[in-house]
């Protein structure tokens, strides 16, 4: 700790121009400071750089599918194989290049230290490295996509991403994107516990952490626990690919269904991680705007924690057609299950902590209850889709295209959102424009909801995903869908605008601009905080 | 704009098709496919989807009324404890009956749920008493029906290309061979597949199950009334995964043995109202391109 205090010293001041009146030597050069960046604010910074690019391309993706979707036997994209490509890109896109970079690398590196009290990560040199395996996963990503050879789906299930049918070395590049990325996300982890664990302020115990710690310390473990598992099946899968191996391969004594068993042990708690940390920030903007605690702390940590837990025995409910056996169906079917209950305990405590509020309705604090809404949502045809029996007609369907886009593309992305406008005036020391902030949130809302909401029609109806020509009776939703689709796309062009006026906006903020109900420690910062920050420790309690 | 003549036209075939299916299939052959605007699930045709669709229904009522009751409380919220009307927060953090509370019931819901859901998942598993058994294999991109205790009958099922669609048939879901099951039969189903995954879904039908390559995985469907029955493939399988749909037609006892009777010397002769579509080996030819 001591060491990498002192190791930045002789960066000295904060490029953003902020009060720091202790260090007056010289700012770091340009290549100094972002690419050899050991300072967790910095890198913060570009993980959520990271992340809009990462979603900017995912987005672009996503209309291009809308648009080919818009009506039956449409041609904006020409063949099969380049459409499986698109809907793996975006998929993989927005989960490892948009969603955990901005939730995990960028949030994470931002505040785990402020609201800890820490003057850094634990280990900033191993930040600096797990930031800079990102680009090059991207590059590798695009490199599929471009060539056109990833066509596997995000599940990447062999045979179909074995050399037989995909035989390109795009998916090879797909494959080791994910290599990179799973190793950028463990030593982020590492990271993470260590700082968590080590480096709080003195009197901040377990039971007195901010949320979003514990939603980020929560996401490392399963992040360390799950993501060994996806490196080897696609070790193995790359070894089926390229040297003779046979793991998956049915013709050489291998088995198919072995993939999904290990790419769905890393994938369902890969789904909690895209969704913890945002619990966290809500839970934050949702206790500031109410300008009260959080309802029933313990509680809402221990709903987290169960949520972790369970999430790593509920994989199979992914694999219920698989032709798994029927007691081992029934077991997965209430395992995950069990999962709405501590999920409903968080969702009645935010609501909770907003009753006998004084509540004030800016920005972050509308997203913060769209999300609720969203969630709940979302959570509730989680319900449907874990019933296996149900499950038999909407497995692989709209049905569970809409589910999952409720929880990560509108939960998720609403609480990243969130985040963003809850703490640019923190990161950046100008204040968002508050009109224009409302005009994303809301074109946002309607756009996915018009979205997303007819896709269960779809699914119920019989709709599969993955397809880019459909039987002409499923014209009708797909085209309110594609609507919805421009309408979101067009949300995001306003959040650019956003972006851009605060980035130049001249107006300074207040160390807590949010007032009373911020009480945890990044608003006794200024803003933005220095470049190094808590050079005494402070005291909780 | 195009959609309301793709509409109107999705109407017409929908309407018209099973008219077109009376002129030339066998009598009363009633048509289960989705429908332009559908809402919910297709209607059932056996017991397994009744079962289903019940299930769905009873969850659906449960899960309406919680979104519904957390969308109530959050406008209440909203309203009620603005900043203007309450300008003074509480401080309340804990209510132990309270946690309590959200704690249990939602575990009484989920258990009048479950009891239903188990029930219904071991209904679907298996048939203890199958009448007879269908081999159906996937391959890129078409679907292989062989009936072992029927003479060995078998025949393949691709689907029509857009040029070759006659009037009343279903872009992307008729076939050039259906398969031919006899009405109220119980039958066994054994699906596998030769390349990828590949997934036998019929929705009004209530079955679903992968077709994976070195492995067979049992499963049983049974239609009440003849008629015939969409599906699709549901895992993707390549560049041509939307374009192997399924279609089950339901015919009687008699109809079926002639049928089986026709089909036993030429193993791959299309019933009357198909024209036959023979792609050259699809599974040797590289990955199609699906606009040609």
């Amino acid at each position: 700790m001591a060491e990498a205090t002192h190791g930045h010293d002789a960066h000295g001041h904060d490029a953003h121009g902020a009060h720091d009146d202790h260090h007056h030597d010289h700012k770091p050069s340009f290549v100094q400071r972002w690419l050899f960046s050991t300072n967790h604010k910095d890198i913060g910074t570009l993980y959520l750089i990271f992340a809009v690019i990462g979603g900017t391309v995912g987005g672009a993706l996503s209309m291009i599918m809308r648009m080919q979707l818009q009506f039956p036997n449409n041609h904006v994209v020409t063949s099969g194989q380049e459409w499986n490509t698109i809907i793996t890109t975006h998929g993989l896109l927005m989960i490892f290049f948009s969603v955990m970079p901005a939730l995990i690398g960028g949030f994470g590196n931002w505040f785990i230290p402020l609201m800890v009290g820490a003057p850094d990560m634990a280990f900033p040199r191993l930040n600096n490295i797990s930031f800079w395996l990102m680009p090059p996963a991207f590059v590798l990503i695009c490199i599929g996509l471009v060539l056109g050879e990833s066509g596997s789906g995000w599940t990447l299930y062999p045979p179909l991403s074995n050399a037989t049918y995909e035989a390109g070395m795009g998916m090879d590049c797909t494959l080791f994107a994910l290599h990179l990325a799973g190793a950028s996300s463990i030593l982020g982890s590492m990271n993470f516990i260590t700082t968590i664990f080590n480096m709080r302020a003195p009197g901040m115990t377990l039971h007195k952490m901010p949320l979003f710690i514990w939603a980020e310390l929560i996401t490392a473990f399963l992040l360390v626990l799950s993501v060994p598992v996806l490196a080897a099946a696609i070790t193995m899968l790359i070894c089926d690919r390229n040297f003779g191996t046979a793991f998956f391969d049915p013709t050489g004594g291998g088995d198919p269904v072995l993939f999904q068993h290990l790419f769905w042990f890393f994938g369902h708690p890969e789904v909690y991680i895209m969704i913890l940390p945002g619990f966290g920030i809500v839970s934050h903007v949702i206790s500031t705007f109410s300008k009260k605690p959080i309802f029933g702390y313990l509680g809402m940590v221990y709903a987290m924690v169960a949520i972790g837990v369970v999430g790593f025995v509920v994989w199979a409910h992914h694999m219920y057609m698989s032709g798994i056996d029927i007691d081992t169906r029934a077991y997965f079917m209430g395992a995950t299950m069990v999962i709405a209950v501590p999920t409903g305990v968080k969702i009645f405590s935010w609501i909770a902590t907003m009753w006998g509020g004084s509540i004030r309705f800016d920005t972050p604090m509308l997203w913060a209850v769209g999300f609720l809404f969203v969630f709940t949502l979302g959570g509730v045809t989680g319900v449907v889709c874990a019933n296996a029996g149900i499950d038999e007609i909407i497995h692989n369907t709209y049905y569970v295209v809409a589910h999952f886009h409720y929880v990560l593309s509108l939960g998720a992305v609403f609480s990243i959102f969130c985040g963003w406008y809850y703490w640019i005036g923190k990161m950046s020391g100008h204040q968002y424009p508050e009109f224009w902030g409302r005009v994303h949130f809301w074109m946002t809302f309607v756009g996915v909801n018009l979205l997303f909401f007819p896709q269960h029609f779809l699914g119920l109806a019989g709709m599969p995903r993955r397809y880019p020509d459909y039987p002409d009776a499923f014209a009708g939703w797909n085209y309110v869908s594609s609507i919805g689709g421009y309408i979101s796309g067009a949300a995001f062009v306003v959040f650019l605008y956003v972006c851009y006026r605060t980035f130049t906006s001249k107006e300074h903020v207040a160390d807590n601009y949010w007032g009373e109900g911020a009480t945890t420690l990044e608003w006794t910062q200024t803003s933005p905080p220095a470049f190094h920050s808590f050079l005494e420790l402070p005291k909780v309690k | 704009m195009q959609l309301p003549k793709r509409l109107f036209a999705a109407l017409l075939l929908t309407v018209f098709s099973p008219l077109a299916g009376l002129v030339s299939q066998s009598a009363q052959a009633q048509v289960h496919a989705p429908r332009p605007w559908g809402m919910d699930m297709q209607p059932a045709a056996n017991s397994l989807k009744q079962g289903i669709i019940d299930l769905h229904n009873l969850v659906l009522v449960l899960i309406t009324v919680i979104t519904i009751f957390v969308a109530v409380l959050l406008v209440w919220v909203c309203v009620r404890y603005n900043e203007k009307r309450n300008p003074v927060p509480s401080q309340t953090s804990h209510h132990t009956g309270l946690e309590i509370a959200w704690t249990v019931l939602p575990v009484l819901i989920l258990v009048v749920m479950a009891i239903p859901s188990f029930r219904l998942i071991y209904y679907l598993d298996r048939t203890p008493d199958p009448d007879m058994t269908v081999k159906v294999t996937g391959h890129q991109w078409y679907w292989q029906y062989t009936y072992p205790d029927n003479g060995d009958v078998d025949i393949e099922s691709r689907y029509i290309r857009d040029e070759d669609l006659k009037p009343g048939q279903l872009r992307l879901l008729d076939v050039d061979n259906r398969m031919m099951i006899p009405v109220g039969k119980k039958i066994r189903i054994l699906s596998s597949s030769v390349d990828v995954i590949h997934s036998f879904f019929i929705p009004s039908l209530g079955v679903q199950r992968y077709a994976i390559p070195g492995r067979t995985i049992e499963l049983w469907l049974t239609a009440d009334k003849p008629g015939v029955y969409y599906g699709e493939c549901n895992q993707i399988c390549g560049p041509d995964h939307a374009r192997m749909p399924i279609a089950v037609q339901a015919v009687s006892e008699a109809d079926f043995k002639a049928w089986v009777a026709k089909n036993k010397k030429a193993a791959s002769i299309a019933p009357a109202a198909a024209p036959i579509r023979m792609l050259a080996s699809a599974e040797q030819t590289a990955p199609q391109e699906i606009r040609r």
